[in-house]
């Protein structure tokens, strides 16, 4: 065991080759974010759940289409007569029919959703046959409606409101979610395969909590982008463009309040978690974190037609994910709103950054029961 | 050279370390011998700046350690551990990277680094899937794979097998031998008598003893002798300025109170038949430890 393979002696190591530098903290970083995000690319489990998010995202945009209420004008079978009243009419397509008795039979064979004949008994010298129940669309197409007025319009559909408010609660929900667990996961991990000692030996508990963060904080934004991208090529591909314009705006500013506000979820994830030892108890530890990621979902669906709640949701930082670009879709959010709600984000970031850094650090060689938060937050 | 000076370490009400001092030449294996919970991994932590001492100084060749020279330390911690998910050589590459060194450079390092521990078979099995003594192996290509100018190794032998600790061995004499410092701790007292050049003994957070082997083992040895004859060695009890420890048939260990006293023992032993070994006692690590630790 010696000769020309040996190590470098002692002497050599004043002038460092090229190929051997002091790594910069970045450097490191990014090394550790690339980590991160290869291992997570390499488990089947994380490719799955992604898979059936998009296909989710997807198939909610095409049955939105189908159900949307853009569908083709009903078919009638019109009987010669009547032909006056359907042509013309834009919100029916009419087939011609030779009399009653065929265009029964287009019903009864579903080639048509209703049939109509002239009668001469009723002031409107038709009558409208329904298979099994009255074709109301066909019957409403056929009426006169009155003019109407409304005194104060609501800007926006409710139900539309609601299907959006839906949209970005469980988008924000699902991937803080699943990234918050796997970073909290992956600080176990390595406390629990003791690899953390080596590491800190070699970087900073800051350069690899940063690392940590960032590598999660670039695939949940990636899916964020993926789902982003996704909707709107759906929305355009089935014809909703109406839908679309309504909600630029608001998902380009979901967007960038996610990429902060993940980012603070995922240091409190990493801080909490680095607090205990084995995996069975991240559920536990991580609770607090977990509810500050649901109750924005809950009350978003809950109080998306409530402003007040709205107003408050848009500021507070765990909330205002959700509640700004919904107020932003809603158009009732001032310009200036969403830039001061962001500052207000990002300090609170900054500081939970600084609080979970401190907690971790504190946190990482105690193996064992619990750490406890006064002990973790000072050393 | 390593040098440690005054480290303390509490724990809440608990001295764990107090004032340790104590040296690691440069080329020099250092044995670092102690009872479960006397210090060494404290110790050992506080050397590699994962745990921060309360007082007290780690240098290397007379200037305080700082973050980046840490970088060129090497260390394989107590508790075992690695990515069960990452394969051997790519979790190698990667603290290799971590510690400044190239792609390239770091993948050449790191095969053939596996390839002299053995392990140039299993270059892309997951760590998961290796067997425990090489998963060991695997631990020590980590601690190695950067080139560490100074090596810290808690329990390098635990859990290896014979052949296993052989290889180690080589390695370990082989990167001492290129001029770094190597500081090493073991409860196998036998391994750590046959390699190291240097001892420290810690107990109870205090450093009890600390040298070269052989200058400790002379300073602490008894001057204790073995005679091995035929027939019974009863009679040596009654031999004068003679003190028996231990006896059984024609085997007997004893002391003598002057250089005449044993002369004549083994005058007596030659007339009362054959003697077939009359040596000085090897002074084994096992009792010096149990000697400086009292």
């Amino acid at each position: 065991m010696s000769g020309s393979s040996g190590f470098e002696t002692r002497a050599s190591r004043a002038p460092q080759p090229a190929e051997r530098g002091t790594p910069r903290f970045l450097d490191s970083v990014a090394l550790i974010a690339g980590r991160e995000i290869t291992m997570r690319f390499r488990s089947k489990a994380f490719l799955w759940s992604t898979g059936v998010l998009m296909l989710a995202v997807l198939a909610s945009v095409v049955l939105g289409s189908i159900f949307g209420g853009q569908n083709e004008p009903p078919k009638v079978a019109v009987v010669a007569g009547a032909s006056s009243v359907v042509d013309g009419n834009e919100e029916l397509d009419g087939v011609a029919a030779s009399d009653r008795a065929e265009a029964e039979q287009m019903l009864r064979d579903g080639e048509v959703e209703a049939v109509v004949v002239p009668a001469a008994s009723d002031p409107l010298g038709i009558t409208v046959i329904g298979l099994d129940s009255p074709p109301t669309a066909v019957v409403r197409a056929l009426s006169v409606a009155p003019g109407v007025e409304v005194l104060e319009p609501a800007a926006t559909d409710p139900g539309l409101a609601y299907l959006v408010a839906f949209g970005f609660g469980i988008v924000f929900f699902m991937s803080a979610l699943t990234f918050g667990t796997t970073i909290a996961q992956s600080v176990v991990e390595e406390k629990q395969t003791r690899v953390v000692e080596i590491l800190l030996s070699t970087v900073s508990a800051r350069a690899l909590l940063t690392g940590k963060v960032i590598g999660n904080s670039v695939m949940a934004f990636g899916q964020i982008i993926a789902i982003a991208v996704l909707a709107i090529l759906g929305l355009l591909l089935t014809g909703q463009r109406v839908l679309l314009g309504g909600l630029g705006a608001s998902v380009v500013w979901f967007v960038v309040f996610f990429a902060i506000g993940f980012v603070m979820l995922a240091a409190l994830f990493a801080a909490t978690s680095a607090m205990v030892s084995r995996s069975e108890d991240i559920g536990s530890v991580t609770t607090p974190v977990t509810m500050l990621v649901m109750i924005p979902y809950f009350l978003v669906i809950f109080f998306n037609d409530n402003p007040v709640v709205l107003v408050i949701m848009s500021y507070v930082p765990f909330s205002a994910p959700v509640g700004m670009p919904m107020r932003v879709f809603l158009g009732t959010a001032a310009w200036w709103e969403p830039i001061l709600s962001l500052v207000i984000l990002v300090a609170t970031a900054a500081a939970a950054v600084l609080v979970g850094e401190r907690i971790y650090r504190n946190s990482l060689l105690k193996t064992g029961p619990r750490v406890r938060l006064q002990e973790a937050l000072h050393g | 050279m390593l040098e440690l000076d005054g480290i303390t370490k509490r724990y809440g009400e608990r001295v764990a370390l107090d004032g340790v001092g104590f040296t690691v030449g440069d080329g020099r294996l250092t044995g670092f011998v102690g009872g479960n919970g006397a210090g060494k991994t404290t110790t050992m932590r506080i050397i590699l700046g994962v745990l921060a001492a309360d007082a007290g100084t780690v240098t290397l060749d007379g200037s305080a350690v700082t973050e980046p020279d840490r970088r060129r330390f090497g260390y394989m911690p107590e508790e075992r551990g690695l990515y069960p998910k990452m394969r051997v050589l790519e979790q190698t590459v990667y603290l290799a990277r971590l510690h400044g060194w190239s792609t390239a450079a770091a993948r050449r390092n790191a095969l053939e680094l596996l390839e002299r521990l053995g392990l140039g078979e299993r270059v892309n099995d997951t760590i998961e899937s290796l067997s425990l003594g090489n998963q060991q192996r695997a631990q020590i290509a980590a601690a190695l794979v950067h080139r560490p100018e100074v090596l810290v190794l808690d329990e390098p032998f635990s859990g290896l097998d014979p052949m296993a600790v052989e290889t180690v061995q080589g390695v370990l004499a082989e990167f001492a031998a290129s001029g770094a410092p190597v500081l090493f701790s073991s409860h196998q007292l036998d391994i750590v008598e046959r390699l190291c050049d240097d001892l420290v003994i810690i107990a109870d957070g205090r450093i009890r003893a600390a040298g070269e082997r052989d200058a400790l083992r002379t300073q602490h040895g008894s001057d204790r002798w073995e005679l091995l004859m035929s027939g019974d060695a009863g009679w040596l009890r009654e031999a004068p300025g003679i003190e028996v420890i231990e006896f059984d048939g024609g085997w007997a260990t004893f002391e003598a109170a002057s250089d005449a006293a044993r002369q004549a023992v083994l005058a007596e032993a030659l007339a009362r038949g054959e003697v077939v070994s009359f040596t000085r006692e090897h002074t084994t690590l096992a009792q010096i430890f149990k000697e400086v630790v009292r």
